[in-house]
């Protein structure tokens, strides 16, 4: 990694001479809520003003851009009795900013998942690798818990960090493409007192949760508590509808569906993003449901998020950016379920006798 | 050569609109129409003749001369497909049913003598092999659905609501910006077309797949959000008919 100091007014010149030249995303307001807060969106955006810097946080995470909400996997042409299989891996180069840690860190996680695993994916490989990931810090909203999950910060994944240190961004550089770039504009070594500066935003992000959850152990407990009635008392305010795995930035699962085209010269293999909850998620040939009950499938998703599956060491995948607890019509929030999962384990060892005396 | 689906189309009391969908999307036209033998369709032919297998039924039933004909059609096709909201459901005429006839009558064709009945769904008349919702109906599904038939594969409707597919498209939730929405109860399959223009669903799709109404009133009434703008909503294409009896 290399660290430079880049002025706010130079930055400002830099993205805008990087967005004029490729399809660039970043965060842009699209409504006013009820409430009167603005809603963010990843929008594209075509120069610099377009972006809004001070965004709090958009309502759906960067995930769509590496895993498309709808993709076509392949095609297949028949032709004198046989057939014929065309794959493309075409990915446009595109430049993303504004991601915050979090975003990063479930990019990460999906990595671990869909390059690192047995079967890496070739179309997640081909826009990874056609991306350009600036990622910028923030302070913390209410109802963040990314503490918790230890995705406040991030060193890997991106191209460029940028911390905010006032007058100037403190740049984490982690490519040579963002290296050469770079060099265009005016950036300086970092100084002790920007050093000192960025130790000081540090701080105030990691001092600045007002939310968090305890995952000590969590696995176990999520193992401990596969019978708990927790499960159902949520589960019963569950709309099935699928929202908070659409705008989950670490949320991979998906459905498969193969069609004939209307000339049936051909087919289609299409991929869609699924979701645990959705009703017929688990239902397989024949049409038997291994989880017809809403707790159970409001459940799997604390599982996958939470103990993790072995495609990824076991590793919890929720980043704690709270965007599914946010979206949730039925006020269903990671922090509400595991508290309550946990109350449910704590009120059951109060009367549980002191541990067992040696022999 | 695959063989043709010997194919009917028959409006009741409705726009005609869901038929008209059956000629849209022109990239993929004559590749759809190369599947059917169209026996009987009176928006794209004069030609008329009555065997067919495949009846599309648009519409609700409104008069006796109606449920007649729908009869006769039910006996001659093999398969007989409820084609759209008025069919699946009643549609927007079922708004009929909530006054008397004569007062309707009264209002609508004064002093005329008009030989009308209660709006019904088809299934309340005959058996209904294929629901194909939508106001109008979404051409795409009908396309796959045609060619399944034509192959034999399974007829599928997406089970899950609306909420999926206007997620895709990074929508602000609607009832973020205080609207009373159906999305989370009703099927997707459409796009969410109304919801991403800004436009509350107003459940033309019916019924998602074991929907949760109970936990959607709790939403509603936490939100303080007009409950007759809701049972007004749910009633608009009387599809949610079932569900309307839970304590609001």
């Amino acid at each position: 990694m290399i660290y430079k100091v880049i002025s706010k007014k130079e930055f400002t010149g830099f993205i805008d001479a990087l967005v004029r030249s490729n399809s660039s995303f970043g965060p842009r307001q699209v409504d006013n809520d009820l409430r009167g807060n603005a809603v963010y969106q990843f929008q594209p955006v075509h120069s610099v003003d377009e972006i809004a810097f001070d965004y709090s946080a958009t309502a759906s995470s960067a995930k769509h851009f590496f895993l498309p909400f709808q993709e076509e996997l392949s095609r297949f042409l028949f032709h004198d009795g046989d057939w014929e299989q065309q794959i493309t891996y075409e990915a446009n180069p595109v430049v993303l900013i504004g991601l915050r840690a979090c975003d990063i860190s479930a990019l990460n996680i999906l990595d671990d998942v869909l390059l690192n695993g047995h079967f890496p994916s070739p179309s997640y490989l081909a826009r990874r690798k056609n991306s350009f990931v600036i990622g910028m810090d923030h302070l913390p909203l209410a109802d963040c818990f990314c503490k918790s999950m230890n995705h406040h910060t991030v060193t890997t994944g991106f191209n460029l960090f940028c911390s905010d240190i006032g007058d100037h961004y403190y740049l984490s550089i982690n490519s040579s493409k963002a290296f050469s770039f770079l060099r265009e504009f005016e950036t300086r070594d970092p100084n002790y007192d920007d050093n000192c500066m960025l130790v000081e935003r540090r701080k105030r992000i990691q001092n600045g949760f007002q939310t968090e959850i305890d995952v000590t152990a969590l696995p176990t407990i999520l193992d401990i508590e596969f019978d708990s009635p927790v499960w159902e008392k949520w589960g019963d305010k569950c709309l099935n509808c699928g929202t908070c795995a659409m705008v989950c930035p670490s949320c991979y699962c998906y459905s498969l569906t193969e069609s004939f085209a209307t000339s049936l010269n051909g087919a289609s293999r299409e991929k869609k993003l699924y979701s645990c909850n959705l009703v017929d998620f688990a239902v397989v040939a024949g049409g038997h449901n291994f989880r017809p009950k809403k707790g159970d499938r409001l459940k799997y998703r604390y599982y996958h998020q939470h103990r993790g599956f072995a495609e990824n060491a076991n590793q919890q995948i929720c980043v704690g950016c709270n965007r599914c607890g946010r979206a949730c019509l039925a006020g269903i929030n990671p922090k509400d379920v595991i508290n309550d999962l946990r109350m449910e384990k704590e009120s059951c060892m109060t009367c549980a006798s002191s541990s067992p005396r040696k022999i | 050569m695959v063989e043709k689906l010997k194919i009917a189309s028959f409006d009741f009391t409705c726009c005609e609109g869901c038929q008209l969908q059956l000629t849209n999307r022109e990239a993929t036209l004559p590749d759809f129409l190369g599947l059917l033998d169209v026996r009987n369709f009176r928006e794209i032919s004069s030609e008329r003749y009555d065997d067919y297998d495949i009846a599309l039924i648009e519409g609700s039933i409104s008069r006796q001369d109606e449920v007649d004909r729908l009869l006769k059609i039910r006996k001659q096709a093999k398969i007989l497909v409820a084609f759209g909201t008025c069919a699946c459901f009643g549609g927007v005429n079922s708004l009929k049913n909530k006054l008397p006839v004569k007062e309707l009558i009264d209002e609508v064709y004064p002093g005329m003598t008009i030989e009308t009945l209660p709006v019904r769904k088809i299934s309340d008349l005959v058996k209904v092999d294929l629901f194909i919702p939508g106001c109008p109906v979404d051409k795409r599904e009908v396309e796959r659905i045609v060619v399944n038939l034509v192959k034999g594969s399974q007829v599928k409707l997406p089970k899950y609501p609306v909420c999926v597919e206007c997620k895709a498209q990074l929508t602000t939730c609607l009832f973020e910006l205080g609207e009373i929405c159906l999305g989370p109860v009703t099927r997707a399959g459409c796009n969410a077309v109304c919801t991403s223009g800004k436009t509350p669903c107003l459940g033309c799709r019916g019924p998602a797949e074991e929907i949760n109404m109970a936990a959607f009133l709790e939403l509603v009434k936490e939100r303080r959000l007009n409950l007759d703008d809701l049972q007004e909503k749910l009633a608009f294409y009387n599809a949610f008919e079932p569900f309307q009896n839970h304590e609001a």
